[in-house]
């Protein structure tokens, strides 16, 4: 459910770095919430990210929810495939549902952010 | 749907076409005509000379059809469609009453209907005749004395109202930011705070359901141009701190705002400009039987305190000696329409206060206040009830308990009472309530309506607990069964193309 | 009481049922210095016979326009509406509905929507219409709030041969400072191209334009929309829909938006409402559009079914970033029009507008030669046009209310500058007897 080598924030975004650039994508938890995704609202290639701040929105038939960053940096690269699939994001949340790569200005937020098992507390503290 | 197949081995038939899915553009044929235009009395023209070279190349692909085909087009449709004609309509929030058929005969006459917003005032002396006397109602029965028939809904009427508090400030050199708003509220609430450019501040509820005082009184200051309630509020309960609120709102020179949604359930027992509201928009589809028409027309009224009224915005209707005149007020905020208001529905809803009167209206809402805490008297021990108090026209239901026992959500349940021809509930709604049920009986319901309305649902709700994959798949006897709305949005179609249609 | 089927004896049952001695305790949440402790001072009720014959009595006051020539339009006109119209528009199952939030009992209304959509769109030559809006000026308004989102930008460009209420309509609207609408005024009864030119930059989202315009004229369409679109703007046209059978829609033009008034397809004047504001754009730009829309889907059997869609743009759900408050939308007078597009087809259609059109051509040239009249305007008209009367524009139309007329519109009533003009509109129901009968009576002035 919440794959040990990432990394999860508050808002329910995971990220998996390779060198300094951080792929970002929503939890198992988020997707499940949403219900169906229809629609993924993603910025482009070279818009910069600040930490906390929203990048974009995921829409399901009846809900709409906005994307936070988990990190700072320059965007090198977004998931054009969730335009005629969103479905990706329900289907496979951690692999091709993946929706935007950072190059991350400050490695240290990375390590600031929650491994699996304080995911998973986290959200057992919520419900 | 059953089918026999002919000896011939053709295609199976069914024994009863579906009512919908057929589109009008697919009836008749290329030859098919319903009406003509006469035939030309005056010199014909060129029109791409006349025109000046904008005349139409490729005709629109409109529908090719006779009388008979949009008789029986249309006539299926209906069949597919439930109006408060049909059955039962509880609909909380929404005060689906019965539409007096009376009504609908007074906008189609003549002089009502084949009228032009821009004759002079002499020759449609009854229609501001009428429109005056629906002003001076909705003043008595609001408890505020200056009227605007002009906004055409209510969300429209919400943003009159604000709009004209803005001015009021503005013209006091007041500039003011924010607009409270309870976290029950509406949608339209803070859409409309937004698109007046105010900011949404939001009040948490208390326990007993109504507004939290400490945080309403911690929120007030100068920077406070309004609070937005709706009272009674979107879980159906009198605010009993009406009062006080109100008081609180003005010690800080800021202005409240009543939702007038609810106005089914205190006409003649209380009026908002006596809890000391300054503004609110009432909803003429609602409480006064206007038919909700599949979504509109509408009309949002509002009506004011003298001190708002000369920003109200313009033409309403005053006295002039023995007859009528369209004015507009002296700092008015402008129009926000065209022309002077649904009058057509106007129409209506002055038919239906001049039919019941003041004591009628007073009976209404008291009859509706009654046949709603009835219903709950039938049902609060299977489906607990949002606020253990008195309700007023509407009460809140939490399907919440019933989907931790059985995994059946209020979705379910509203789908399947479809199957019982009841339309269901307000669902989901207000967002405070967890799998919320919101119940608006009206007064318009008999006493077996209601018990048989509460026996369904305690059967739903045995449904659930002894068959639940019953109601995860209703309805089942509806036109049409779930609908797959992800993939409405995904391979979205929103209108017919003649290039889309396979040869 | 005939809206209350509860029986006093019901009502005793159901009190006692909920544990109370009279219906006043039910409302004692109510402060005692709220509750109102006199009846409403309202006139008595009345039976049916009696209301019957006030409501006649009532509309028998107001000159309609079964008893008077009417040259009146302006937004507003008084077209023939087939009775199938009405019989379909009466039926209660579509009256009677609720907005289609359950669509499995609601396929009539859903289904009837998206027709009246797909109509729209070939008419106009868009590939989306919304289910339509409240009215014209409310369904311009939308569309410049639209382009501001669409660009994000914060300046608009409006034609002041735009309709005057509708141009008012937007100013209200944006008086908190959300948009700034710069107005250009009509040269010579059309939009002033160069003008236009003049005003535009990169902080304008639209440029917003008529046609016809609210004098009757008509504008060229592809220069201003190419002005607009240099500009990184889009363009706005405000269109006729009776007309769109006959002219070429404004999508051929490069239109982004296109709105209108939809009265004129189906439904009574009615005194100005309720109206048919009709929204059209790009799919594109679907996200930003306001407004409900009905969209085509299936069902678990596997059933062509219709939902409403795009729901996560509206209020309900976005709450205060919504595209718009609006909620309702006209539903009974689009569907009106639905009915209306399907009795007189696209051949009806244009018989009609060419109707029109060639009558109000007939009407203006015979008005001129009376030398009462005189031309203003160089630019084409189409079923609508506005001459200057070359005596006190008030008193004509007394005289010619006096004769069974109603002489046009007193276009100095919106603005000085047209003090003077009278406009006319011409529709498929005035016979040449009447359109003789007119110029011969205004002549004899």
């Amino acid at each position: 459910m919440y794959p040990k080598e990432l990394k999860y924030d508050r808002e329910h975004e995971w990220v998996r770095m390779d060198g300094d650039v951080a792929t970002i994508g929503i939890s198992d938890f988020a997707q499940d919430q949403l219900g169906e995704v229809v629609y993924v609202d993603l910025p482009s290639v070279g818009d910069v990210v600040s930490t906390g701040e929203s990048f974009g929105e995921v829409e399901s038939v009846k809900s709409v929810s906005e994307l936070f960053s988990p990190v700072s940096g320059e965007i090198v690269e977004v998931n054009s495939e969730l335009d005629d699939a969103p479905e990706l994001v329900n289907n496979d949340s951690y692999g091709d549902g993946w929706m935007i790569k950072v190059k991350v200005d400050n490695l240290s937020e990375v390590d600031a952010l929650m491994d699996a098992d304080s995911y998973e507390a986290y959200l057992a503290e919520e419900a | 749907m059953s089918t026999f197949s002919t000896a011939g081995g053709s295609a199976e038939i069914p024994m009863q076409e579906s009512l919908t899915g057929t589109l009008i553009f697919e009836r008749g044929a290329a030859e098919s005509r319903c009406v003509e235009a006469p035939p030309l009395d005056v010199p014909t023209i060129s029109l791409d000379g006349v025109l000046g070279g904008r005349a139409r190349t490729a005709p629109p692909a409109l529908p090719h059809v006779t009388e008979v085909d949009i008789a029986r087009h249309y006539e299926q449709l209906a069949r597919a469609n439930f109006g408060v004609d049909s059955g039962f309509y509880p609909l909380g929030s929404c005060t689906m009453k019965y539409n007096p058929k009376i009504d609908e005969q007074a906008c189609r006459l003549p002089g009502f209907a084949r009228i032009h917003p821009y004759q002079p005032e002499e020759t449609v002396q009854g229609a501001l005749e009428l429109m005056w006397g629906l002003q001076e109602a909705l003043a008595e029965v609001a408890g505020l004395p200056a009227v605007t028939l002009q906004p055409a809904a209510g969300a429209h009427g919400e943003l009159t109202a604000l709009l004209t508090i803005r001015a009021f400030h503005t013209a006091n050199g007041d500039a003011r930011t924010k607009v409270l708003v309870p976290d029950s509220a509406h949608g339209t609430n803070p859409a409309t705070v937004a698109m007046c450019g105010y900011k949404v501040v939001q009040i948490p509820s208390d326990e007993r359901g109504g507004v939290d005082l400490e945080a309403l009184r911690a929120a007030l200051d100068t920077d406070v141009a309004a609070l937005m309630l709706t009272n009674p509020n979107t879980v159906g309960l009198f605010d009993e701190n009406i009062l006080e609120i109100t008081g609180a709102v003005h010690a800080v020179g800021a202005l409240a705002y009543c939702d007038g949604a609810n106005l089914n359930a205190i006409m003649g027992k209380s009026r908002p400009g006596d809890m000391g509201f300054d503004a609110m928009h009432i909803n003429l589809h609602k409480t006064f039987a206007t038919p909700h028409g599949g979504g509109g027309p509408g009309a949002g009224p509002v009506a004011v305190t003298e001190a708002l009224a000369p920003y109200l915005p313009g033409p309403l209707v005053t006295r002039e000696g023995e007859g009528f005149t369209l004015g507009t007020p002296a700092r008015s905020i402008g129009r926000v329409r065209s022309f002077v208001g649904n009058f057509g529905v106007l129409v209506r809803a002055y038919t239906y206060i001049r039919a019941v009167g003041g004591e009628g209206l007073r009976e209404i809402s008291e009859q509706a206040v009654l046949s709603a805490n009835y219903l709950k008297a039938l049902l609060e021990d299977v489906w607990p009830v949002a606020y253990d108090r008195t309700c007023m026209h509407e009460f809140v239901m939490s399907g919440g308990p019933l989907r931790k026992a059985t995994g059946v959500r209020t979705l379910d349940v509203a789908k399947r009472l479809l199957d019982y021809g009841i339309h269901p509930p307000t669902v989901y709604f207000p967002l405070i309530v967890e799998e919320a049920l919101m119940v608006e009986p009206t007064e318009t319901e008999s006493k077996a309506i209601l018990d048989r309305f509460a026996a369904v649902l305690r059967r739903i709700a045995d449904e659930a607990r002894t068959d639940p994959d019953l109601l995860h798949g209703a309805p089942y006897t509806t036109p049409v069964r779930r609908l797959d709305e992800a993939a409405a949005v995904k391979n979205a179609d929103l209108a017919w193309r003649p290039e889309d249609v396979e040869a | 009481m005939r809206f209350i089927p509860v029986t006093c004896e019901e009502q005793v049952e159901m009190l006692a049922r909920i544990g109370v001695q009279s219906v006043d305790e039910l409302f004692s949440d109510i402060p005692e210095d709220a509750r109102l402790a006199r009846p409403l001072s309202l006139p008595e009720p009345m039976t049916e016979i009696a209301l019957a014959a006030h409501l006649e009595s009532l509309a028998g006051r107001d000159l309609d326009g079964g008893r008077v020539v009417s040259f009146l339009g302006a937004g507003i006109y008084d077209h023939y509406v087939p009775a199938i119209v009405d019989a379909v528009v009466s039926k209660p199952a579509f009256f009677t509905a609720y907005t289609p939030y359950q669509p499995e009992v609601s396929q009539g209304t859903l289904q009837a929507v998206y027709e009246f959509q797909s109509m729209i769109c070939q008419l106009t030559g868009m590939e989306v219409s919304n289910a339509s809006m409240y009215d014209g000026a409310t369904a311009f308004t939308e569309a410049a709030l639209m382009a501001a989102r669409v660009t994000k930008r914060d300046k608009v460009v409006v034609s002041g041969a735009v309709h005057p209420e509708w141009r008012e309509t937007l100013a209200t609207y944006v008086e908190s400072g959300t948009l700034e609408v710069v107005e250009v005024p009509a040269a010579d009864g059309v939009t002033d191209a160069a003008a236009v030119a003049g005003m535009l930059d990169g902080r304008t989202a639209a440029v917003l334009v008529s046609s016809p315009t609210f004098y009757g004229t008509l504008e060229d369409l592809g220069a201003l929309g190419a002005l607009a679109h240099e500009a990184g703007a889009l363009f706005v046209v405000a269109t006729d829909p009776v007309l769109l059978g006959v002219l070429e829609p404004p999508a051929a033009y490069g239109a982004d938006i296109v709105v209108g008034e939809g009265q004129g397809l189906g439904n009574a004047a009615s005194y100005g409402g309720p109206g048919l504001g009709l929204f059209a754009c790009r799919k594109e730009h679907i996200r930003q559009m306001p407004g409900r829309v009905a969209g085509k889907t299936v069902d678990v059997d596997g059933r062509t079914g219709f939902v409403l869609t795009f729901s996560t743009r509206e209020q309900h759900i976005r709450r205060e970033k919504a595209t718009s408050n609006i909620c309702s939308n006209h539903a009974l007078n689009a569907l009106a029009a639905g009915v209306y597009l399907a009795a007189v087809g696209a051949e009806g259609l244009a018989g009609i507008g060419e109707a029109c059109i060639a009558k109000a051509h007939y009407l203006e040239a015979a008005l001129v030669r009376t030398g009462r009249f005189e031309r203003v305007f160089a630019a084409p008209f189409a079923r609508e046009f506005a001459l200057r009367w070359t005596g006190d524009v008030a008193a004509m139309q007394r005289h010619m209310l006096a004769r069974g007329f109603l002489a046009g519109v007193d276009l100095g009533r919106f603005a000085a500058a047209d003090d003077g003009l009278v406009l006319f509109a011409v529709t498929e129901r005035h016979t040449r007897e009447v359109l003789d009968r007119f110029v011969e009576e205004v002549s004899a002035l």
